[in-house]
């Protein structure tokens, strides 16, 4: 009772450590919204009443009262627009609230990347005299968390189909609108920003329409930013989302499809009661691992998290149960009692399984024990997030990490970075192969290194399943770059007039490498794509060597399909000729595949360093120099005998061609 | 002179010196240099510490030869003062800036500070630094008149397209003339040549060099041209409107020049300088084989006894020092044991004596290896009296050798 209004509490609740231009700066902004919806919907009744509000009480709320839905969309397709005006129209945020809030927000979001977000919000609605509690459950928006995603859907009963009026939709939102359709969701179809000049509602209804059959006059029109259509909307999420079933009064089955570490209170814990109900200090198991926890806290999210008596089946909600990491709360993972135990785990539980590796080095190699922490800190939020230490000639200490995907690899390295202050390279990265020899042996090779010697009998590779969306005029250049990848067209359909579904099968080593950045600078940034690994297959893969002088430099060794051998060995040496300055002597720079050599560059040998000028009787400055020369040299690693600064190994990794200018 | 001056320890405003400074005195030369920091323009590549009229914010130009014979007297109070035994002046180097935009009275006057001070021993070596266009017949023989022995022309080039990216003015006819005009004053000859600026082909280098042989000097320099930050050299190759030095041609001109000089009978004494056999320039030497000096005037450097210091830049915060009695000198720094040691492998190996073995620290066995790699002419490092001396591949990988005789 006492949560459903916490946002009309807040109204005279408002903190003091405000700063008055910032609340001033509310106020005005208060007053410009509140012209713009005084018409949509101040004229309805907008909160609950208490007779009302008691039917929905957390832990006891009759299933039918319940409506579970997440909204699919792009990232800047305004979801969190949309579902920042949804609680405010329901009235558990306050006008006042809200925009400060809201404001708040951006401001941590801007900070901290996307690692914030709402898991579950649970809304009171009524329609027609009814009261029921909606809950919007979060779907993490991109390719590499396809597993989080369709754990969320399989928390619902509806998806809001979100969809930008002036973009149309996009090829993750495709994927996951799939997923969605795969886990038999009611979809509703949403343009949203029909408030936008380039808006253009009728061409992408007919699109969306098309997508998912249904007519076009079905698809909700609505604007999250002056709240056009959302009350309506809301209406039709009671109206068209069935209710969850299940067994009230069996074993207590709960599906956790978020877990998020909080350094305060360890890791809180996002559920879906499947069926029967949890309470307060009832001690709990995880069906995969069979640890057994005890609830410290239970609640729901409205959207402050709010201790209840319990949750009851339909219902969503979090548990505390103490755990200081979240691989000891997986997603997917069934929770149940120890008291009254499920004898069956819900389906669909599975182990997040890294696809895409790299090895990340600390550029200053004094560093490394601050890497290790800090992976050790991400780790307890992240169960995906795999690690092991790893020598490099080239880099020195660093550790080989998995990740589910290369958006995955980016966030860690920079979230890395920004939150524990660190400079990393990240090698190439590499996908899982696996290698059979002559022998018979097969080797699972996720590093170049690792890569046999000796005769090979065969190598297989991850495939994945790629659809790209885009404007029609730029079909070409992406069945170019499809072909250059090895890939193989499925398909290709028109969605409406202008805009263009390709579906490829491409080998995962081949997006890893540089795909994304050159599908978006080949369409102008208009495509977009989404994949799901769909199996192996076997490909003429060797491992490129780069030697100089001789000595394999570790870092640069790369598995890559034969054709392409000779252009790596090409860039490599390349690369490496114009950043590694010359040496007393001649230096060699080698591509080999085995023992046979197939690019080479050389680095003639050094015939000038000496300072061969008259600084007078300033032998101070003279001196400064050597030492500054001498600096430099313990920068330099030493591959063989050659001496090679560690920038240079940075440039040549790092995908631009900037390198060139570093030479003396 | 290089412009950015060094970081040091605070230099005290009595100038006085430690007593460490006085240790072996006797036993070294003791030397001045003159700095004279004015030029008419402002050469593209060159940073050293020298202002143009417009740049002397108050500073004027006729009243330096006073200002810097007060800094005189004040050294020899220091020395006094700090108990550094007084010993009679053997080298004099006059520098810049152009010494020679100053009228000779002042450089006479300068040097007459000097004597007056120190007393010059007989046979002393007194240099200065001549722009060719800033002399003439008569002023180099009051040159000589006033007690000077040797001058040092800027030649840098003999060709038009080079002089203009160095923005030398002089026209290079000029050079024989003024060197025909010193001999017969009497003076020793040096000339001054830059090789490896920017559009500078191997052809034009050799006219160069034949054009300073030509002139039958006693002495020659050749700097290789450094792009020093914040010169409009600089600026003009990050824009690209010049090419950057390129180090293989710079090294193939060093190796001609060696040559040219050595079959015209020139043997280098530092890998920067050729001289005919008794002609070395014994103040340079002096720089590079640990002896004392002061240095006298914006932005010079001097060195008494492991002490080095260093004085403000601008003419004009010199003046007002000099002229208040107070030491001009903006850092210094006392050089500890290890640092003596680094500076005397620095300068020594440069030298074509060499640095003994024993005194350069380094293992024999990186010794025999720089021999072997053909870096250093062939030692016994077994032998006493064994010396480190640079081959000709060597020199121009100087700074390398240094770094492994110091192990890096």
């Amino acid at each position: 009772m006492e949560s459903l209004h916490r946002g009309e509490c807040a109204e005279t609740g408002v903190s003091p450590i405000v700063r008055p231009a910032r609340q001033r700066v509310h106020r005005l902004a208060r007053r410009a919204w509140q012209r713009v919806f005084a018409d949509t919907w101040q004229n309805r009744t907008v909160h609950v009443t208490d007779e009302q509000a008691a039917q929905l009480k957390p832990g006891a709320t009759e299933a039918s009262r319940i409506r579970n839905f997440c909204i699919i969309a792009h990232i800047d397709h305004g979801k969190s627009t949309l579902a920042d005006r949804m609680l405010q129209i329901t009235g558990i945020v306050s006008d006042r609230d809200m925009r400060a809030q809201y404001l708040d927000r951006m401001d941590i979001e801007r900070e901290r990347g996307i690692t914030i977000k709402s898991q579950a919000v649970r809304m009171p609605w009524a329609v027609d005299g009814e009261a029921f509690a909606l809950n919007m459950i979060d779907t993490p928006g991109h390719v590499d968390f396809t597993y989080e995603v369709s754990r969320s859907l399989a928390a619902c009963e509806g998806a809001i189909l979100l969809v930008d009026a002036a973009q149309g939709i996009e090829a993750q939102t495709l994927a996951n609108l799939y997923l969605a359709l795969g886990n038999d969701l009611e979809i509703i179809p949403v343009l949203n920003k029909i408030d936008l000049p380039a808006a253009e509602p009728d061409k992408y209804a007919g699109e969306l329409a098309a997508l998912i059959g249904c007519d076009p006059s079905e698809v909700f029109r609505v604007s999250g930013k002056t709240g056009a259509g959302v009350v309506e909307l809301l209406d039709r999420i009671v109206e068209k989302v069935p209710a969850p079933s299940g067994d009230a009064d069996g074993p207590a089955r709960a599906m956790i499809f978020d877990s998020v570490y909080d350094p305060y209170r360890g890791v809180v814990t996002y559920v879906r009661m499947i069926d029967g109900s949890l309470r307060p200090r009832e001690r709990v198991q995880m069906m995969s691992t069979r640890a057994v926890h005890e609830i410290l806290e239970i609640g729901v999210s409205s959207p402050e998290p709010t201790p209840t008596g319990g949750l009851g089946v339909g219902e969503v909600g979090y548990i505390i149960t103490g755990v200081k990491d979240v691989r000891q709360s997986k997603v997917g993972d069934t929770v149940t009692t120890q008291a009254r135990p499920a004898s069956v785990a819900l389906k669909g539980y599975a182990e997040p399984k890294p696809m895409v590796f790299s090895g990340i080095y600390p550029i200053d190699g004094s560093d490394y024990p601050v890497l290790r922490e800090a992976l050790d800190k991400l780790k307890l939020s992240d169960a995906s997030l795999v690690y092991e230490p790893e020598t490099s000639v080239a880099l020195g200490f660093g550790f080989r990490c998995g990740f589910l995907g290369l958006l995955h690899l980016e966030i860690i390295t920079e979230r890395l970075e920004r939150e524990f202050g660190l400079d990393l390279i990240a090698t190439q990265p590499s996908v899982i192969y696996e290698v059979t020899t002559d022998d018979g042996k097969v080797a699972v090779v996720t590093n170049p290194s690792e890569f046999p010697e000796g005769k090979i009998k065969s190598v297989s590779e991850p495939v994945v399943r790629a659809t790209i969306l885009s404007p029609k005029s730029y079909v070409g250049a992406i069945m170019e770059l499809c072909q250059s990848r090895r890939g193989t067209m499925q398909g290709m359909d028109y969605l409406g007039e202008d805009r263009v579904e390709m579906r490829y099968t491409l080998p995962l080593g081949e997006i890893v490498f540089d795909f994304f950045d050159q599908l978006k600078s080949r369409t102008q940034g208009y495509a977009s794509l989404d994949y799901e690994q769909t199996g192996k297959q076997e490909a003429d893969l060797v491992k490129v060597d780069i030697l100089l002088q001789g000595d394999r430099v570790d870092a640069f060794s790369a598995i890559v399909h034969r054709d392409k051998a000779y252009a790596y060995g090409v860039l490599m040496t390349g690369k490496l000729r114009s950043l590694i300055p010359r040496q007393q002597f001649e230096v060699p720079i080698q591509a080999t595949i085995g023992a046979r050599v197939i690019a080479r560059e050389t680095i003639r040998a050094l015939r000038k360093d000496v300072l061969a000028k008259c600084y007078g009787g300033d032998i101070t400055r003279k001196r400064k120099l050597l030492e500054k020369q001498k600096e430099g040299k313990k920068r330099m690693k030493m591959i063989g005998r050659v001496e090679v600064p560690q920038n240079a190994f940075i440039a040549a990794l790092s995908s631009d061609d900037s390198g060139k200018k570093d030479k003396k | 002179m290089g412009s950015a001056l060094p970081e040091g320890d605070v230099a005290p405003a009595d100038g006085l010196l430690p007593a460490s400074a006085a240790e072996g005195d006797r036993g070294r030369d003791f030397g001045v240099y003159l700095h004279v920091p004015f030029c008419r323009v402002r050469c593209g590549y060159c940073d050293f510490n020298t202002y143009t009229a417009e740049e002397l914010r108050g500073a004027k130009r006729s009243e330096y030869a006073a200002q810097a014979a007060t800094e005189v007297g004040f050294a020899g109070r220091v020395l006094r003062e700090s108990g550094v035994a007084e010993r009679p002046v053997s080298t004099v180097f006059v520098g810049g800036g152009t010494p020679t935009l100053l009228p000779v009275d002042d450089l006479a006057l300068m040097l007459d500070a000097v004597r007056r001070e120190w007393g010059i021993v007989h046979g002393a070596e007194v240099t200065t630094e001549a722009n060719p266009d800033s002399v003439d017949r008569a002023s180099i023989h009051r040159l000589a008149d006033a007690g000077f022995t040797r001058i040092s022309f800027g030649m840098q080039s003999a060709v038009p397209h080079v002089l203009a990216v160095l923005d030398r003015t002089h026209n290079p006819e000029r050079v024989p003339q003024v060197v025909e005009w010193a001999r017969e004053a009497g003076l020793d000859v040096s000339l001054d040549l830059i090789y490896g600026t920017p559009g500078e082909s191997m052809d034009d280098w050799r006219v160069s060099v034949e054009a300073a042989l030509a002139c039958q000097p006693d002495h020659l320099s050749a700097y290789a041209l450094i792009v020093e930050e914040g010169t409009r050299l600089a600026r003009q190759i990050r824009r690209g409107e010049v090419p950057e030095p390129d180090d293989d041609l710079e090294a193939d001109k060093y190796e001609w020049l060696d040559a040219r000089l050595a079959a015209a009978g020139y043997g280098w004494y530092e890998l920067s300088n050729w001289a005919k056999p008794g002609h070395e320039s014994r103040h340079n030497l002096s720089y590079w084989t640990d002896e004392d000096w002061w240095g006298i005037g914006p932005g010079a450097h001097s060195h008494i006894g492991g002490v080095r210091w260093w004085n403000v830049k601008h003419p004009a915060a010199y003046g007002q020092r000099v002229l208040s009695g107070v030491s001009p000198a903006a850092a210094r720094e006392i050089l500890d044991s290890a640092t003596r040691h680094e500076e005397r492998v620095l300068l020594e190996t440069r030298l074509a004596r060499g640095i003994p073995v024993v005194d350069s620290g380094a293992p024999a066995s990186t010794v025999s290896e720089l021999a072997r790699e053909g870096l250093i002419e062939a030692v016994d490092v077994g032998r006493g009296d064994a010396r480190i001396v640079l081959t000709l591949r060597g020199r121009m990988l100087a700074d390398l050798v240094v770094r492994r005789l110091l192990g890096d």
